[in-house]
């Protein structure tokens, strides 16, 4: 049987509304709430068995307009490196500070989507990110916590 | 309501709001005229910005920009044939061919004439409206408003998804499941955190917006290897002629604005349609209006082809602030998007929101005159040097959206588990956008999950459990009744479209 990709999806939605229904059988309420008409898990069970119903709904009639895909043409690689590039941003920001991290960021994303004009990578990373620090932490007053400038001694 | 025209007046008019309409209107012509990047990513890109403002300020700024990107939108669909925005779709039907003749200055002109007159139009007619339509809404219950959120969430859901309206119903249960995560208001008991303390107080509404927004249209640019900026490398847009219009043109346009604009405002306030539905509405109105010779020039120049989806797109942007306003129910996703942002700010919109915040409410409005007239100013003088920023490289701009996305996320919260968490919402996002599945309804359900949890538990406890508030009161009863029409409606269109294929 030739399964499209939209049913495969559907049925992960209905496994994974299984999965939130039979968690939220087992929240916890408080004792006296047991009974009542209304407790913390009645909204979610709902939400389980909607989302059993509509993506069981899905899995099961025949699909009118099949979306094709062409794997072939889409750039994974880059797509990966850009996220890969995320998680260690979120990994180091709070140990580095959001300065040399966030300027490292760009400069790497700009690198590996294929830029090469150096100097103009340059400017729209360090110079760019310290413009844009300065105007959150010096004119909106939002704290950014940086031990990488705090160790040079540019920040307080 | 001159009281509250004098209130609004005074905050809109401050030094600061005026510069943030000017800001706002700017950032969101640029983002707006980025085929793929919407009002919605334009205003999610803002919200971190805004929190360092007060609620008045940080609202004129989202609603400049949403204007701004409309009209951005339009902009690249007259100069390059590429929407940047949905409800800019029916303007490149006469728009572009008016720029291929050598008349991009006037099809701009026009086309910013007629969203400052729709947009005006419209802001009158909300004028009106929001105070007369909160007053009626102060009977609302809470099984009105549970019904309500139902025929909002149902109406997105069919209006948005493109005939895949099962596909919409999931991502409406997958949104208010996020919503469901973190602690019940009433007994405070966890749920969904499986023991995480980060997830305590919930996900929060910029995450969803900009993991499923911005960083997911970043990514699926990247992934599709589309070039946004791609088409204005293809065309000069130094001469872009005259934007003269004459006398002929301006007799047709003040023909067509006033209709236009009662569309575009009626179709912006129903919950769940908007600009799309407005302009093309507008569009296929006027066609069947006007003249058997004015008509011959449809598609290939008109100028009341051209007037109507603008007129119209701009006037169902304020149409769509009236549910929001008045009821607390945002009709869109991008004024769900505003909702979420104003109940960061502490601010419940509602029909009480007039009374208690009238700076809010009634600067909103003023705002969207004082946004009119700066998209005026701004777009016809500046429109060819404000195109020119169309020639970013994607190899900039991506990165740009994806720091934005992440920078916006940490200022918010400055931990490294909201990062992650939104790389894999905007990783699964992404994936489901490749297949068609809607991210608006999500957005919508997400904000409205919590009304929706609080409307229900009240109806139930005061029926002692039983479902019967559903038809008790008419009013429930007819707003339920409507949402299965509308059910009714898209099965039947669906099964018709299926009959003829």
């Amino acid at each position: 049987m030739n399964i499209n990709t939209t049913k495969i999806i559907s049925l992960l939605f209905f496994i994974f509304s299984a999965f939130y229904l039979y968690t939220a059988y087992q929240i916890q309420v408080f004792a006296f709430d047991e009974n009542a008409p209304f407790n913390a898990r009645t909204f979610p069970i709902y939400l389980g068995y909607a989302g059993l119903f509509f993506s069981g709904l899905k899995v099961v009639l025949p699909e009118p307009n099949t979306i094709k895909v062409d794997h072939k043409n889409l750039e994974y690689k880059k797509t990966v490196i850009l996220i890969i590039i995320a998680i260690i941003y979120g990994a180091t920001i709070l140990k580095v500070g959001y300065f040399l991290t966030t300027s490292l960021f760009l400069f790497s994303s700009y690198y590996f989507l294929g830029e090469r004009r150096w100097v103009l990578m340059f400017l729209l990373s360090f110079p760019f990110v310290a413009a844009f620090m300065y105007l959150l932490h010096g004119i909106l007053d939002i704290y950014l916590r940086d031990p990488f400038l705090q160790s040079i001694g540019v920040m307080g | 309501m001159i009281e509250g025209i004098l209130i609004g007046l005074t905050t809109a008019l401050t030094l600061q709001n005026i510069l943030m309409v000017m800001v706002g209107c700017f950032f969101g012509t640029i983002i707006g005229m980025l085929p793929g990047l919407g009002p919605m990513t334009a205003i999610a890109l803002m919200i971190p910005i805004t929190y360092g403002f007060d609620p008045a300020t940080g609202l004129i700024l989202m609603a400049g920009v949403y204007y701004g990107a409309v009209f951005g939108g339009s902009t690249s669909s007259i100069l390059l044939n590429a929407p940047g925005v949905p409800g800019t779709v029916a303007t490149s039907f006469d728009g572009y061919p008016m720029a291929q003749q050598g008349k991009a200055g006037k099809a701009l002109a026009i086309a910013a004439w007629s969203s400052f007159a729709g947009g005006t139009l419209s802001a009158i007619y909300l004028l009106f409206m929001a105070p007369s339509l909160s007053k009626v809404s102060l009977s609302f219950r809470s099984p009105d408003y549970f019904a309500l959120m139902i025929l909002g969430l149902t109406a997105i859901a069919a209006f948005s998804s493109k005939g895949q309206f099962l596909k919409a119903m999931m991502m409406v249960v997958l949104g208010l499941m996020l919503a469901s995560v973190g602690q019940d208001s009433l007994s405070d008991i966890t749920r969904f955190t499986f023991s995480n303390m980060n997830l305590t107080d919930g996900i929060s509404f910029v995450l969803v917006v900009m993991a499923t927004f911005a960083m997911s249209e970043a990514l699926t640019i990247i992934l599709k290897r589309n070039d946004p900026t791609s088409a204005a490398k293809q065309v000069s847009l130094t001469e872009l002629g005259s934007i003269k219009i004459n006398k002929e043109e301006r007799s047709k346009m003040y023909k067509t604005i006033p209709r236009s604009s009662i569309i575009g405002f009626l179709i912006g306030v129903l919950p769940g349609a908007g600009a799309t539905i407005a302009s093309f509405l507008a569009y296929g109105m006027e066609r069947n209006v006007v003249n058997d010779e004015e008509k011959e020039k449809f598609g290939k120049g008109s100028v009341n082809g051209l007037s109507a989806p603008e007129t119209a797109n701009n006037a169902a942007c304020s149409g769509s602030f009236v549910p929001m306003l008045t009821l607390g129910i945002p009709g869109s996703g991008t004024t769900a998007v505003m909702l979420g942002a104003l109940l960061g700010f502490g601010v419940q919109p509602g029909p009480r929101l007039y009374m208690t915040n009238p700076e809010i409410f009634w600067s909103i409005i003023m705002s969207m005159y004082i946004g009119m007239v700066i998209l005026l100013i701004l777009n016809l003088p500046l429109i060819p040097y404000i195109a020119r920023i169309l020639a970013v490289p994607k190899n900039y701009l991506i990165p740009l959206i994806l720091f934005f996305s992440v920078t916006g996320i940490y200022v918010m919260s400055f931990n490294n588990f909201d990062i992650y968490l939104m790389i894999g919402i905007a990783v699964v996002a992404t994936f489901l956008r490749l297949y068609d599945f809607p991210m608006p309804p999500l957005i919508l359900a997400f904000v409205l999950g919590g009304l929706m949890e609080e409307n229900l538990r009240r109806s139930l406890l005061l029926s002692n459990g039983s479902w019967e508030f559903l038809w008790d009161r008419a009013l429930t009863a007819c707003i339920l009744l409507i949402t299965i029409l509308i059910v009714i409606w898209h099965v039947y269109k669906t099964m018709f479209k299926k009959t003829n294929n």
